[in-house]
Parts: structure tokens; sequence; C-alpha cells
């Protein structure tokens, strides 16, 4: 059976730290699956102004289009590089939330993410995130420092 | 000597700006009169009363409009009422839709663009001339506008346009060109016109040039008075940054302003209520022996129920058509779902905010009563007030016998709303825009550049006639719209009972967040 590992990225230094870690893992346990989930901070209870809302399904799919092209495809890529099975997933929403609700339906065991970012907004991802994924998350949860 | 220099230069520039505004103060007055001339049949027309009667046409329009939906959709507003809750929650939103447009956000931005003035003022105006029982006929009407939104807001998300690059453009105009051609019937396209040249003049007029207006003179309100040209050249520039410019972020901060004002108003008119909770029997008994006597005010029971028919209606605009423009960008397989979310928005908008301002007026004592009738002092046409109030600053001193600080707050909070409803309209005016005239950069610059210079127009003079052309052109998109609702009702009525039908077996369900 494949044991499926969910790293948490955000694009910046501290998620590669955590791709790094969970390469390692991987290693170690053999028949490994990285999924690189990168999530898109959204909230369905933001306020918009009606042209922003016309235009939401246009910068929904650019924004996950962005993400997979220059975060999660080069990260999966350069974890087959190393011989090791990948997938990427981008979804929109909270990301404490959503990492570990996609732990639970990818069956996961394991969920890897970095303590901080050293990109002042990027570390959305990993600064209450971190905590609160730790506090919520239904599978066991691995922050790299 | 460079400072003379520059004090010299401030001086005639400022000499300069002076005589302009003199001269642009006169030439407005020619276009006042020339203007005046041109619409007054027009206006006079939206406005009249029913012959023998005082009651505005219009008014009853909407009213029966409103009336025919409730009954022919069951009392959708009574029925479908818990389940719009439970779809703003997003109980049955799918997740895989995260980052789409939720039925909050549709919800929220269509409320942003009707809450505002008439909420405040409006109310006031209708408390200070048809006494508190316009209260119990505004919220009447309220409740009933409550089906008129769900309407028009099914069959603009069901014939809304959705182009390849993934934006939408939805609303009246294409329900009507698109809806009518569906159902076989002549001249929805005509209808579309028509519809979208009252809606550009409603935007540039009670959407743009009344709002501006009003937030000028909030301003000037607090610090003296001063030409209004300047105020309507810095909005103009904000207006400009965002809906040109496309500086998001201040939408944004507005997008977010607005509510938590929207929210401090409420929750200080109940803080309000609560320190007065011995008297909140006694409005109620106010409001409902008002409804069906006057308590002497002027018009008597007619009078309070006109006042408060058309200030409902003047708030929430249901049947207008605008929401309908404001909620077809929502993601979502079920065009129903956004007429079941629509129905709070009335109820939001006048069933709460309006009941609340009306309360606050009634219980704070300043509408001045003949303690040996019980009836209304009245003063011409209007109630007598304490310190001779009306309009917007009955509603302020009313609050501030609670919260003697709250009129400054209402003064940010009504510049702020005016803002935001100048960038809704902005949005409604440009979708009937390119509708007249294509989509396309060229175009919708030009319908953005043209609504930048109304701001300063109409903060600059007192444009009197144009502001009632504007008013009546609102209402004239009434008239278009719920002449098309009328021929689509049916096609709503399907979606409703296949919806609801496919609720009941569970075919539908919530999902798991």
């Amino acid at each position: 059976m494949t044991t499926k590992i969910i790293v948490g990225v955000d694009g910046s230094g501290s998620g590669e730290r955590a791709i790094d870690h969970a390469k390692k893992m991987a290693k170690l346990i053999g028949k490994c699956e990285l999924l690189v989930v990168f999530v898109i901070e959204w909230s369905p209870y933001a306020f918009q102004t009606p042209e922003q809302n016309a235009e939401r399904h246009k910068r929904r799919e650019e924004e996950i289009k962005d993400a997979t092209d220059h975060i999660v495809q080069p990260a999966v890529d350069r974890i087959k590089q190393d011989g090791l099975t990948a997938r990427g997933i981008v979804r929109h929403g909270h990301v404490a939330d959503l990492l570990s609700s996609t732990a639970v339906d990818e069956g996961a065991e394991l969920i890897v993410v970095a303590r901080s970012s050293e990109h002042g907004l990027a570390s959305r991802v990993f600064g209450t995130s971190t905590a609160n994924l730790v506090m919520h998350a239904s599978v066991p949860v691995t922050v790299v420092g | 000597m460079k400072s003379t220099a520059l004090t010299t230069l401030a001086f005639s520039i400022a000499g300069t700006l002076t005589a302009y505004a003199q001269e642009t103060k006169s030439v407005d007055q020619a276009v006042n009169d020339a203007f005046a001339a041109a619409t007054g049949p027009f206006v006079s027309f939206i406005f009249a009363p029913i012959p023998g009667t005082s009651f505005p046409w219009i008014v009853m329009w909407l009213v029966i409009a409103a009336s025919v939906f409730t009954i022919y959709f069951g009392f959708i507003q009574v029925r479908g009422f818990v389940h719009s809750i439970q779809l703003v929650s997003g109980k049955y939103s799918d997740p895989k839709d995260a980052g789409e447009v939720s039925h909050f956000q549709a919800l929220t931005t269509a409320l942003s663009g009707t809450v505002g003035l008439g909420n405040i003022a409006g109310v006031a105006v209708a408390v200070g001339i048809g006494g508190p029982g316009a209260t119990f006929w505004m919220i009447l009407a309220g409740l009933l506008g409550m089906a008129s939104k769900f309407t028009e807001c099914t069959l603009g998300v069901k014939y809304r346009n959705e182009y390849e690059d993934g934006t939408v453009s939805g609303g009246p105009m294409y329900y009507m060109s698109k809806g009518f051609a569906e159902r076989g019937l002549p001249g929805g396209k005509v209808l579309a016109v028509i519809f979208s040249i009252f809606c550009i003049m409603g935007a540039l007029g009670g959407g743009n040039m009344f709002q501006a207006n009003q937030a000028h003179a909030q301003i000037a309100g607090i610090f003296g008075d001063f030409p209004g040209w300047i105020t309507g050249l810095v909005f103009a520039v904000i207006v400009f940054a965002v809906i040109v410019g496309g500086i998001k972020s201040i939408a944004n901060v507005t997008e977010k302003v607005v509510p938590f004002m929207g929210i401090l108003y409420v929750g200080t008119a109940i803080v309000i209520l609560l320190i007065n909770y011995d008297k909140i029997g006694w409005a109620f008994g106010q409001i409902f022996s008002g409804a069906f006597t006057g308590l002497g005010v002027a018009g008597g029971i007619v009078g309070a129920l006109i006042q408060g028919f058309k200030r409902a209606a003047f708030s929430n605009e249901a049947g207008v058509g605008s929401a309908a423009i404001a909620h077809s960008a929502v993601r979502t397989k079920e065009p129903i779902t956004e007429g079941v979310v629509s129905l709070l928005e009335p109820f939001i908008d006048t069933v709460v905010i309006c009941t609340m301002t009306a309360l606050v007026i009634t219980i704070s004592g300043l509408l001045i009563m003949d303690p040996a009738t019980g009836n209304f002092v009245l003063d011409g046409n209007s109630i007598k007030t304490v310190g001779d109030v009306s309009g917007v600053s009955l509603t302020s001193a009313a609050f501030a016998t609670g919260f003697i600080w709250f009129p400054y707050v209402l003064a940010i909070a009504v510049v702020l709303f005016a803002f935001s409803t100048m960038i809704s309209w902005s949005y409604y005016g440009l979708k009937a825009w390119t509708y007249l005239f294509g989509e396309g950069k060229v175009q919708e610059l030009t319908f953005k550049l043209l609504f930048c210079v109304f701001v300063v127009i109409g903060a600059a003079a007192s444009l009197g006639p144009v502001i009632d052309f504007s008013d009546a052109a609102i209402f004239a998109m009434a008239v278009i719209n719920i002449t098309a609702l009328y021929f689509l009702m049916p096609v709503v009525k399907k979606e409703m009972n296949s919806y609801f039908g496919r609720l009941k077996t569970g075919e539908i369900r919530k999902f798991q967040h």
C-alpha cells in the first residue's frame, strides 16, 4: 500500500524545507506519494464590489494557473527528479482547514509544513495557520523548523 | 521672495477657481433651467398621483407588482426565508466551487448598493411627514418587495451572459432580450434598450449626482460651508482611482468599512432601544395606531401609507432591476437559489435597518405631540420637531439623544454609504452602457470618465431638476423591468417548483464542510 504524505507549500523557502523533510520521510518509508498542496487564502464571507464579483471566475482560474505553474508544478517536478512519486493540488479556502480536510479525503498518514515563511505576505500560510493546523488536524502533523 | 511669489500664485489660483466656480454656478443655473423645461413632463408623469388621490401611481405600480409576485409564488418570502439563511451560510455550496462568488458575497455586494441614504434620511422624511404609522406601511412594503427581488434576481442569474474569458454580465437587459426570445414573445430587445437608457440615467443621477450632493452636504455640515466642487473633485479622483485605475485597495477598504458602519448603525440603534426598553411597547403602539388612524398627520392614514410605501421603494429598490445586475455574478447551478438569497435584501434593508431608524426617531421624543389629544402637532405638511430638524438631521438628532457623539459617526457613515452606492451604480450603469454600445475597453472607459465628471457636477451645484429627473429615471427602470417580470414570471415558477421539489425529495442536499 502506498503511504500518502501531504506537504503544505507557499512558494517560499520554508515551503522548500517542508518538501525536503517530506522527501526524507518518503525515502525512509519506501512506497510513498507526496501530495504538494498550495492553498489560496479565500473566504466566502469577504466583501467585494460588483466588478470584482463579475470577474471572480476569471480571476480564480488565473490564480489556480499561477499557483500551479509557478509553485506547485516545479515542486512536483523536483520531487520526481529524486525518483519519488508526487502530485500537486491547488485549492481556495482556509489554509489549516483545507490541509486537514485534504489529508482526510486522500487518506494521508501525515501532514508536513514549515514553521514560518521568510516572506511577509506569503507567511500567512505558515503563520498562525500552522498553529491552527496543529490544534485541529485529524492526522499527525510534522512542523519543520 | 520665493514664498511671496508662491503666495501670489496661490491667491491667483484661488481667485481663478472662485471666479470659475461662480461662472460654473451661473452655467449650472442655465443648464438647470433648460434641463427642467426638457425633463419636467417626464418627471411629472412618473410621479403623477392617481387621479382623485395624492398617491403616486408609480408607488402603486411597485406595490401591486410586489403583491402579485407574493401571491403567485405562494408567499415565497415566508416559505423560503429559512432556506435563504442556509444558502447564505454556505450549507448548500459545493466545496469544489471555493474561490468563486459565494451567495453571501452576491448578497452583501447588492446590499452595499441599496443600504445608504434611503435608510437614514429617507426614513426620517417618511416618519417626519407620515408619523410613526408610516413605519408599519414601510415594513409591509419591504416584506412584499422581497417577492419582487426574488423574481428579478432569479431571472438575472438564469439569463446572464458568460463570456469565454470567464467574466459574466447579467441583469434585466439580458433577461428581457434572451428570456422573451426563449418564450417566443416579441419586443424583448426594445424593452432591453429602453431599460438600459433609463439605467444609465439612473446611475448618473440617483446613483451618482444625488449621492455626491448629499455627501457634500454632510461634510459641509461638519466643517462649515465650502464650495461643493472641492468635495466633488476629491470624490471624483477616488472614484476614478477605483473604477478606471483599478485601485482595488480603495474598493476593498470601502467594502469592508461599509458593512462595519451598517452593523455599528444597527448596533447603536439597538443599544438606544435597550436603554429605553420601557418605551419600546409604546413606540410599537404608536406605529400601529398611527398606521390606521394617522395620529393627526397630514393626509391621515393615507398620508402615512404613501410615505411608508414610497420610502420603502426608494430604499430597497425592489422591482427596479438594479439588484438583478448585482446578484447575477454568483456561482450556482440553480438560478433560483440566488432569488431565494435575494429575499434577505429588502428584509435587511427595510424591515431591519429602516425600522431601527424609525423606532429611534419615535422613541427620541423629537416629534412633538399634543398631550391633550395624543395627536402630532403639525408644521405645514410635516410634524413639528424639537429643534426644527428634518431628513438626515432628524435621524442624527434622534441618535444624539442616546449618544452625543453619534452625529459624527453618522456623517462618516453617510459619506461612506454614498461612496459605496456610487461604486455599485457605476457598475450597473456600465453594464447598461456596454449592453447598448458593446463590450470593449474604449466603451467602458468612455462611460467611466463620464461617470467621474458627473460626480463633480453632482457635488458642485444644487441640481434640483436633475436629481428629480434621476429619481424619475430609477423609477422608470421599474416600469420597464416589472413589465418584463410579468411576462417572465412563469419561468421563475417552473424553476421554483423544480428546485423545491428536489429539495424535498433530498436530491439537493447540504454539503459536508
